[in-house]
């Protein structure tokens, strides 16, 4: 008789009833899949509609190949730079102490909290015919604004945050201590960040590659202000979605649209995957997750 | 200056040789590469980040206040900003109620699917802002998987306002999930068990013993996706349908004066926005502090 009343009374003091449990679960898979799996599930029913010879074609078009050739190459400039302003970032401001440390990390946080439109915009203000150094780049016949190099600079100004924000607290967890045992031993500087710093936050270093990355290759706002929207010459893959769903070519448009959700999906597979296996080697936000 | 290192009151002590101690900008280290790192992390700092938004704030400067007020009190401009603000919030105070729902859901609860939806959750982070807005513009369009139903029922969503609060919904969302999820892992048993013990019903346990730490979390992220949502452009202009007075956004007024080569009113508009963002940050910041205090995290 003991043995039965035991397991009522410990179920109900810390969950819900079972009711309670059942309807918010519903309630929250039901918002999920309405919110946001009904988005990107349209994404590839769209651009499979006309089958998929279609939807081959579609990519293979001229402007479509060189919307993607544009897109690998603005991503393969503002990754690599944001890459090296992360590490020196983080470098600094982790393994040193010094006076206005939070305000640097505020200010490299800005990008995050300024509209992708405003962040095309500064550059119009400052690179464009009305800019600051308009007259001067016009004088020199330097296209900035309209062309590839204010497109690379856009991106590489929203992408801006993500590598450093990843590196400083992980660094920050990680201390000094291994360092300066390497450093005492006599191995140099250089040695002692390739061989010791570096596998530390190399899992950190992916995570934030991965969203930088996938924000490079997806920016559309900043973007679309600076790029002046000529086919074949400035049009990212998003610009050209824009274009292609005016124009109501709607199975192009969710062509290249599924191209990028594509990529959203492995960016998220990896950061799941990596928050997964490789939790202890990620910022204490990342890991708190599971 | 706080940072200076303290002079010795009584005159030279044993050892130091009558020597102040000398200031240094940086704590004593063995590790090298300071000046490198911290130097270039100032340049490249100030030349993309930095020098472009002093150069916005140097133009609206150039307007004045009175030129400001001009912009934002332009019939159309004025309609943009209220559109953009108060939708925004609606969305935001919407995304706190089914954000709280769903991280509760996926740290609290068992269920098959948990780790995928927990995964979903950060689709409107990754998934490019164009994609998300014309696939929402074609479930919403009135012959769309969504908007033939809702057509049905008379309910407009796509080219409508409704529209746009339906798309800073969906950016708004992981916000509040990713803010409050750590704090509902982190939440103390005891307390929960203490509160039953002493007789409350559950319900009563969630809403004076489980909310009250969840508070600071949940405003928060209600600041972060309202800022979010007052920036955001991609997902909205498709579905919006950019009906002037009624369903504009702000971002996209900025687009309009450009493309008209209004680049006072771009910039009048962009700094307004660029206040909202400030005002949202420092909020955070304010909330974040309350809660160190109050609570004892964030």
């Amino acid at each position: 008789m003991s043995e039965a009343t035991p397991a009522r009374s410990h179920t109900n003091v810390r969950t819900e009833a079972p009711a309670t449990r059942l309807t918010l679960i519903l309630v929250a898979v039901v918002f999920l899949a309405l919110f946001l799996l009904a988005p990107l599930g349209v994404v590839f029913t769209q651009a499979l509609q006309k089958g998929f010879g279609a939807f081959a074609k579609a990519l293979a078009d001229d402007d479509a190949v060189a919307a993607i050739k544009l897109t690998l190459l603005v991503a393969a400039i503002a990754v690599p730079v944001n890459l090296l302003f992360g590490l020196a970032a983080s470098w600094s401001i982790a393994k040193f102490s010094f006076p206005g440390k939070s305000l640097l990390i505020t200010l490299i946080d800005l990008p995050f909290s300024v509209s992708p439109v405003v962040s095309g915009l500064v550059y119009v203000l400052v690179f464009g015919s009305q800019g600051v150094f308009g007259d001067w780049l016009a004088a020199h016949d330097i296209e900035i604004i309209f062309a590839v190099p204010g497109i690379v600079l856009a991106t590489i100004f929203v992408t801006f945050p993500f590598i450093a924000r990843e590196l400083i607290p992980l660094m920050q967890e990680q201390g000094t201590v291994e360092e300066e045992a390497a450093l005492t031993l006599g191995a140099s500087g250089f040695h002692t960040f390739v061989a010791v710093t570096l596998p530390n936050i190399k899992w950190g270093l992916l995570y934030g590659l991965l969203l930088c990355n996938a924000r490079a290759m997806g920016e559309f706002g900043a973007v679309s202000v600076v790029s002046g929207h000529i086919r074949g010459l400035t049009n990212t893959i998003p610009l050209q979605v824009e274009i292609l769903y005016n124009e109501y070519n709607s199975v192009a448009a969710f062509a290249l649209a599924a191209l990028l959700a594509s990529l959203a999906l492995v960016t998220l597979g990896l950061k799941t995957f990596l928050e997964w296996r490789h939790a202890d080697a990620l910022t204490g936000r990342a890991r708190r997750r599971h | 200056m706080s940072h200076i290192a303290p002079i010795e009151r009584t005159g030279p002590g044993p050892g130091t040789l009558g020597l102040k101690k000398p200031w240094r900008f940086t704590a004593p280290t063995v590790l090298p590469g300071f000046s490198l790192t911290f130097g270039y992390t100032l340049v490249y700092l100030s030349l993309i980040v930095l020098f472009p938004l002093s150069v916005l704030v140097w133009r609206a400067s150039g307007l004045g206040f009175g030129g400001l007020y001009a912009v934002a009190t332009e019939p159309r401009v004025a309609a943009g900003l209220r559109t953009t603000f108060s939708i925004s919030l609606a969305a935001a105070a919407i995304d706190v109620v089914f954000g709280l729902i769903v991280a509760w859901v996926l740290t609290r609860y068992e269920f098959p699917g948990r780790r995928f939806l927990d995964a979903v959750v950060d689709l409107p982070f990754a998934l490019p802002t164009a994609v998300a807005g014309i696939s929402l513009a074609s479930l919403y369009a009135p012959n769309g998987l969504f908007g033939a139903p809702l057509a049905a029922l008379g309910i407009k969503v796509a080219f409508t306002r409704l529209g746009i609060l339906v798309a800073l919904i969906f950016v708004g969302l992981p916000f509040i999930v990713r803010t409050v999820q750590p704090i509902i892992g982190e939440l103390e048993v005891e307390l929960e068990e203490a509160s039953a013990t002493l007789g409350a019903t559950r319900a009563q346990t969630v809403w004076r013993v489980l909310l009250p730490p969840l508070a600071p979390a949940l405003l928060t992220g209600f600041a972060m996706a309202f800022a979010r949502a007052v920036g955001e452009y991609g997902s909205v202009i498709f579905i919006a349908g950019n009906i002037a007075y009624v369903s504009e956004i702000a971002p996209l007024l900025i687009v309009v004066k450009l493309e008209q080569y209004d680049y006072a009113g771009a910039t009048g508009i962009a700094t307004i926005m660029l206040a909202i963002s400030f005002g949202a940050l420092l909020a955070i910041n304010l909330i974040q502090a309350w809660s160190r205090r109050r609570f004892g995290h964030v």
